[in-house]
């Protein structure tokens, strides 16, 4: 008897974190991305590799979930990241004010740290503002925010997953209360048919409240945006960040030859249509050269937004509110729609969570006893998704 | 606000076939790229299909033909063209898989076999002091795998055996900095008629890098070392 067949929306970081996880579990799995892979928000995140900091103090449960899965992913993807680690610096007396609740925070979620000298942080990171009072080091890193998807990606095909790129979801198929498949558009040859699946797993991102609506469900998802910039020149090597409450454009990740300042943040009913707002490019730079003044400087290479896709909705006025932590929805408990599972919020550090959470709903719908172990599975390089598809 | 004509590539096999142009017009801002007219088109026409992700040039996945010359269009602003009209094409010599998709299969064989790790020693800030738990501070190679130089490269086009300048500036960069790779076996794969010697010096893939790899420099390079022999014990830069 062949295995049961999963249709996975999406091809994000989730999605491709989902369909390495059920390939490994010995299901038969079809991506179906409505574009090219990591089109949407994943490949336009910072590169934060998040040692969870960031959330230590207000959103501890998620500062959980990235450190964890930060030291899986050092495991498993291997030469995918840029090993740098982190410093939260303290620039003014707020800053300072905030410390004893961040380093309270750090040592609550487990997260590892060194608070370092002003004088050593000025040695590691010479364009630092020298005003720095305080730093503190902890394992953040630097990803490469689409070729770490394309490694599962890989290797889910490597365990016979197919990735059908340019294949938009025109209708969830049901029959009464049950999911069935999908029918899809293929924009290569405008061609529609449709796919059966045994479970149908919705993985997409800031998009998966409109992808719900398709089965009549509602998922409390609030696509919210922010402004990144990108300049020329590694002003850092560590990844910087401003030790005070999460706010605008308080992170400069170095990356390849170019720095990426982030962010800022508001809230959108349609992923689709992001405004860039070209006055948060200033706001950027402001910030920016609050941590590095030379970023001031520096060249534009590009400003560009992207949809962040948190849980919660109804109220939330910035989407700094909302928790970064995820969620996964069995549509059969909670709306009485059987086959179809919705994994919502989450970030790319944590793809790879979410997706074990889902597979683990997704094999138990399914009475399978099928463990995960996308913990210990080193990744095939991101090459190997090109040579594939031949 | 300016409005700008786009003329658009459209294939489909089966489906557009022959290729055509469709034409559009757009009203562009000082900050609007090629991508974000792509993206802003699709809204109203959804079978549009092109490549994108990082929206920054670090990704290489949005290389096209603008006005006939290859370039990363998330970082290519149209005010920048300083023209009214824009041509927007596929890139040349890789296989067309719809509109302005191309299959980048072709350059991942040539590409992978070689081996290139994918994180190098950042030479930035070089007296500054990393972490010991860091030891030194690593980086992302700059190759983008975007393909632009295989589709400005004249040779390329007439010969589809050879091994092309994003192999081969890889190959260079092992040659380089082995970070644990054989270099024997790396310039054995470039000293062929199809490697390294096949190139003909036009230069075009360094013009279009747009991450200033510079495969040509990297090709003679490659040539100088396998004349000279000084790398062959695998020398360090």
């Amino acid at each position: 008897m062949n295995p049961p067949h999963v249709v996975v929306i999406g091809g994000g970081a989730t999605g491709a974190a989902v369909a390495h996880d059920l390939a490994l579990r010995g299901l038969r799995v079809t991506v179906v991305e409505r574009g090219e892979v990591t089109s949407g928000t994943t490949g336009r995140h910072h590169g934060l590799l998040h040692s969870g900091a960031r959330y230590a103090v207000k959103d501890q449960e998620s500062a959980k979930e990235c450190i964890e899965e930060n030291m899986i992913l050092r495991r498993i993807a291997p030469g995918s990241f840029e090993l740098n680690n982190g410093l939260f610096v303290a620039i003014t007396d707020e800053d300072m004010a905030y410390r004893p609740a961040f380093l309270e925070g750090l040592e609550t979620c487990g997260i590892p740290y060194k608070e370092i000298t002003p004088q050593e942080a000025l040695a590691r990171e010479p364009n630092l503002n020298p005003a720095v009072k305080a730093a503190v080091e902890v394992p953040d890193g630097t990803m490469d925010a689409m070729r770490l998807p394309l490694r599962f990606l890989a290797t889910a095909q490597s365990h016979g997953a197919r990735i059908l790129t340019y294949t938009e979801v025109e209708e969830i198929l049901m029959q009464g209360r049950t999911v069935t498949g999908v029918r899809v558009r293929d924009h290569v040859t405008e061609q529609t048919y449709t796919i059966g699946a045994d479970i149908v797993v919705n993985a997409g991102g800031a998009w998966a409240g409109k992808i719900a609506a398709l089965a009549g469900v509602d998922v409390p998802l609030q696509p919210s945006p922010g402004v990144l910039v990108a300049v020329y020149g590694r002003w850092n090597n560590m990844v910087l960040n401003r030790m005070h409450r999460s706010g605008d454009g308080d992170i400069i990740v170095p990356q390849r030859t170019l720095s990426v300042i982030g962010t800022s943040s508001w809230v959108v009913e349609d992923p689709d249509r992001l405004e860039m707002k070209a006055e948060h490019i200033d706001l950027m730079y402001e910030y920016g050269a609050q941590l590095v003044p030379a970023i001031r400087e520096a060249k534009l290479r590009a400003a560009w937004a992207a949809a962040r896709p948190l849980i919660g909705s109804g109220g939330a006025q910035t989407g700094r509110e909302l928790s970064r932590t995820f969620k996964c929805f069995d549509h059969a408990e909670r709306d009485g729609v059987e086959g179809f599972v919705t994994i919502a919020g989450g970030k790319a550090t944590t793809a790879r969570g979410m997706a074990e959470v889902t597979a683990n709903v997704v094999v138990k719908k399914l009475g399978l006893d099928a463990p995960c172990r996308t913990r210990e599975v080193v990744l095939l390089p991101h090459t190997a998704y090109y040579r594939r598809r031949a | 606000m300016a409005e700008v004509t786009f003329k658009i590539y459209r294939y489909k096999p089966g489906a557009i076939d022959p290729p055509r142009y469709d034409t559009y017009r757009v009203s562009i801002e000082p900050h609007t790229t090629v991508l974000d007219v792509l993206e802003h088109l699709r809204l109203d026409d959804p079978t549009l299909t092109y490549r994108h992700s990082c929206h920054h040039g670090s990704c290489g996945t949005c290389g096209m033909l603008v006005n006939g010359k290859e370039v990363l269009a998330c970082v290519t602003r149209v005010a920048d063209l300083k023209t009214d009209t824009v041509v927007i094409e596929p890139l040349r010599h890789q296989p067309l898989i719809s509109d302005l998709v191309v299959d980048m299969t072709p350059f991942f064989e040539k590409y992978e076999p070689v081996g290139m790790p994918y994180i190098r020693e950042s030479e930035y800030l070089p007296h500054s002091q990393p972490p010991e738990e860091v030891g030194a501070y690593t980086r992302f190679e700059n190759c983008l795998e975007c393909g632009l130089c295989l589709s400005a490269c004249p040779v390329v086009g007439s010969d589809p055996d050879y091994l092309g300048p994003a192999a081969l500036a890889a190959a260079a960069r092992v040659v380089q900095e082995p970070r644990g790779q054989d270099v024997p076996t790396v310039l054995a794969m470039v000293d062929t008629e199809e490697g390294c010697w096949r190139c003909h010096a036009a230069m075009e893939c360094s013009e279009v890098c747009p991450n200033d790899v510079d495969p040509g420099g990297l090709i003679m390079f490659l040539r100088r070392e396998l004349l000279t022999g000084t790398s062959r014990s695998g020398g360090k830069r």
